[in-house]
C-alpha cells in the first residue's frame, strides 16, 4: 500500500465523520458515556479491591498446639505452614507473649490484679502461630490442611469475615462485568448504526469506486477508520473528565469525611489511571473497529 | 479483445436476459450495440464488467477468461476497462479535478503522478480551464466529458459507454461521439450502447443489434461490403 493511499484512507475516514456530524456526535456521546461509566466502575472496583486486600492481609488463622508438644515439633509445623502457597506470612506467638498481650489489653489500669498471676501463666497452653493469607477465599483449604497436622489442637479462623469479603468481591466483579458488557453492546450497536448511515450516504461513490477498480481495502478502510476514530475520541473524552473528577472527589471525601479517610486509603489518580488509560483506549478502539467491521460485512458487499 | 462464446444470463424468474450470445470484438474496434429496452444491452455491459456472472458460456477479455478471475482479482481486472454512464455518475461534492483524480487515487497512484495526469486528461476533453468547477456548474455535455476523462485517466484498453448521449442535446451528443472517436483513434477499444440511431448511422462503425437477449444483426458480417457501398450501418427502417 502506498503512503498516499494510507493518508487518503485516513482523510476519507475523517471526512465521513464530518459528513455525518450528527450521527458521529451521537456515537461519540454514547461511547463517552460507556467509557465514562466503565472508568467510574473501574475506579470504584480498584479502590474497593485495594481496600479488601488491605483487610485481607489483616485476617489471620490461628493454630494452637497440643499439650506437651516439643519445640522441635512446633518448628516443624511452622515449616509446613510456610511451604503452603495460600500463606503470605506466619508469626509464632509464645505463651509468654500471649499473656503479655492479654495483660496489655484486659488489665490496663489494673496491673495489681495481673500481678497476682505472677509466675503462673494462665495462658501456658496458648502458644500459637498467627497465619496471614494471600487470598482469604483459600482459607477453607488451609484450615482443613492445618487440622490434619499432628500436634495441632485447635484452629481458629474468622470464617464470617473471609466469606463476606470473598462474596462481596465476587459480587462486585459480576455486577461490573454485567454492566460493562451491556454498555459495550450498546456502543457497538450505535457505532454500527453510524457506519450504516455513512455507507448509505456514500453508496453512489462506493459504486463508482468499484467500477473504477478500487480494492476491498480502499472501499472499506475509511469506514473502519471512522469507527476507530469515534471509539478513540469517545474513550479519550471520558478519561480526561474522570482524571479531573477523581482527584476532586477523593479530595472532597478526605476533606469532608475525616472518619472515612482514617479507615480507608484511596488509590492515587496515577495508580488508577496507570491501567485505566490503556484499557479504556483499547476498549474504545476495539469497539469502534468491531462496530465498523460488523456493519461493513453486513452492508458493504464489495 | 472481447469474446463471448454462447453466453446466456437468466435472472431468477424465467426469461433469459441474454440467450446464447456469441460475439468477437477486436482490439481497437469501435462498436455500437443497439436495441430496444429489455433487449439485454445493459446485462451485456454488466457481464463485461463482471458485475454479473453468466449462467452459461464463456467471456474472455484481454485474453483472460472472466470465470477464472477470483473475487479479489476483480478490481485489477476492472482497471483495464473504463466506463461511462448516461447519468454521468460524478461525485457532486467534489470539483472536476477531484472527480478525475479520484480514479487515480482509487488505484493507488502517487500524488505526483496525479498532479501531472489530471490536467493532461482535462485538456484532452477540453475542460482544462474548468478544473475548479463543480458538476452542477457544468452543462450535461461537459459533465459527460468529465466522466470520460475519469474513465480514461487510468489508460484502460477498453471503454464501455452505456447510453453516453442519452441525457444530451444533439450538439453535445455529437461532440461526445467525436471525442469517443478520437479516443478510439488513439488505440482504445470503444463499445457504445445507444438508442441514438442518427448517430449510429452517421458514425459508420460496426453495429450489433440486440433483441430479446439475442444478437439479431451484426454489421461486421457485411461490414466491408456495407462500408464500401453505403458508408456504414443501415437501419432497417
Amino acid at each position: 500500500m502506498r503512503i498516499s493511499t494510507f493518508f487518503y484512507t485516513m482523510k476519507q475516514g475523517l471526512v465521513n465523520i464530518w459528513k455525518n456530524k450528527m450521527f458521529s456526535l451521537a456515537s461519540i456521546a454514547t461511547m463517552t458515556a460507556c467509557i465514562f461509566l466503565f472508568g467510574l466502575f473501574y475506579s470504584i472496583v480498584t479502590n474497593f479491591r485495594s481496600m479488601v486486600q488491605e483487610v485481607e492481609s489483616g485476617v489471620a488463622v490461628t493454630v494452637f498446639f497440643e499439650k506437651g508438644i516439643t519445640e522441635q515439633r512446633i518448628e516443624e509445623i511452622g515449616q509446613l505452614i510456610g511451604e503452603r502457597v495460600e500463606v503470605s506470612r506466619y508469626e509464632f506467638v509464645s505463651a509468654d507473649k500471649a499473656w503479655e498481650d492479654y495483660k496489655d489489653i484486659y488489665f490496663e489500669g489494673n496491673e495489681e490484679a495481673a500481678a497476682s498471676f505472677a509466675g503462673d501463666n494462665p495462658l501456658a497452653n496458648s502458644a500459637s502461630y498467627s497465619i496471614y493469607m494471600n487470598d482469604v477465599s483459600m482459607q477453607g483449604t488451609l484450615v482443613s490442611y492445618l487440622k490434619s497436622i499432628d500436634g495441632i489442637r485447635e484452629v481458629k479462623q474468622s470464617e464470617l469475615v473471609a466469606n463476606t469479603l470473598t462474596d462481596f468481591n465476587s459480587l462486585i466483579g459480576y455486577i461490573s462485568a454485567g454492566i460493562i458488557l451491556i454498555l459495550l453492546g450498546v456502543a457497538v450497536f450505535l457505532i454500527s448504526n453510524t457506519i450504516t448511515v455513512g455507507i448509505s450516504v456514500r453508496r453512489e461513490e462506493i459504486g463508482i469506486m468499484k467500477l473504477i477498480g478500487a480494492t476491498d481495502y480502499f472501499v472499506r478502510a475509511p469506514f473502519v477508520v471512522e469507527g476507530i476514530v469515534i471509539g478513540l475520541v469517545g474513550a479519550a473524552i471520558p478519561l480526561g473528565i474522570l482524571y479531573v473528577l477523581y482527584e476532586k472527589i477523593v479530595e472532597y471525601i478526605e476533606y469532608k469525611f475525616h472518619f472515612i479517610s482514617n479507615m480507608i486509603k484511596f488509590l492515587s489518580v496515577e495508580e488508577v489511571f496507570h491501567t485505566l488509560v490503556p484499557v479504556a483506549l483499547i476498549l474504545g478502539v476495539g469497539i469502534g473497529f468491531l462496530g465498523s467491521r460488523i456493519t461493513i460485512r453486513k452492508h458493504l458487499k464489495v | 479483445m472481447i469474446k463471448l462464446e454462447h453466453v446466456s444470463k437468466a435472472y431468477s424468474a424465467g426469461i433469459p436476459a441474454l440467450n446464447d450470445v456469441s460475439l468477437n470484438i477486436e482490439e481497437g474496434e469501435f462498436v455500437f450495440i443497439v436495441g430496444d429496452s429489455g433487449s439485454g444491452k445493459s446485462t451485456l455491459i454488466k457481464l463485461l464488467l463482471k458485475e454479473l456472472e453468466p449462467t452459461d458460456g464463456t467471456i474472455t477479455i484481454n485474453g483472460r477468461k472472466l470465470n477464472r478471475i477470483k473475487r479479489r482479482q476483480i478490481p485489477k481486472f476492472r482497471r483495464n476497462i473504463g466506463v461511462v454512464f448516461q447519468d454521468f455518475r460524478l461525485l457532486k461534492d467534489r470539483n472536476i479535478y477531484d472527480n478525475v483524480a479520484f480514479a487515480q487515487k482509487v488505484i493507488g497512484e502517487s500524488n505526483r503522478s496525479i498532479k501531472k495526469n489530471v490536467p493532461m486528461m482535462l485538456s484532452l476533453v477540453g475542460l482544462a480551464a474548468k478544473y475548479r468547477s463543480y458538476p452542477r456548474q457544468l452543462s450535461g455535455g461537459e459533465q459527460q466529458r468529465v466522466a470520460i476523462a475519469r474513465a480514461l485517466i487510468n489508460k484502460p484498453k477498453i471503454l464501455l459507454a452505456d447510453e453516453p448521449t442519452g441525457n444530451l442535446d444533439s450538439n453535445n451528443a455529437w461532440e461526445i461521439m467525436k471525442l469517443m472517436e478520437e479516443i478510439n483513434d488513439n488505440g482504445t477499444t470503444v463499445v457504445v450502447v445507444t438508442h441514438n440511431m442518427e448517430i449510429v448511422k452517421a458514425m459508420n462503425k460496426r453495429v450489433i443489434k440486440m433483441q430479446k437477449g439475442m444478437i439479431v444483426e451484426d454489421s461486421e458480417d457485411s461490414y466491408s461490403d456495407t462500408k464500401e457501398s453505403t458508408g456504414g450501418y443501415q437501419d432497417e427502417d
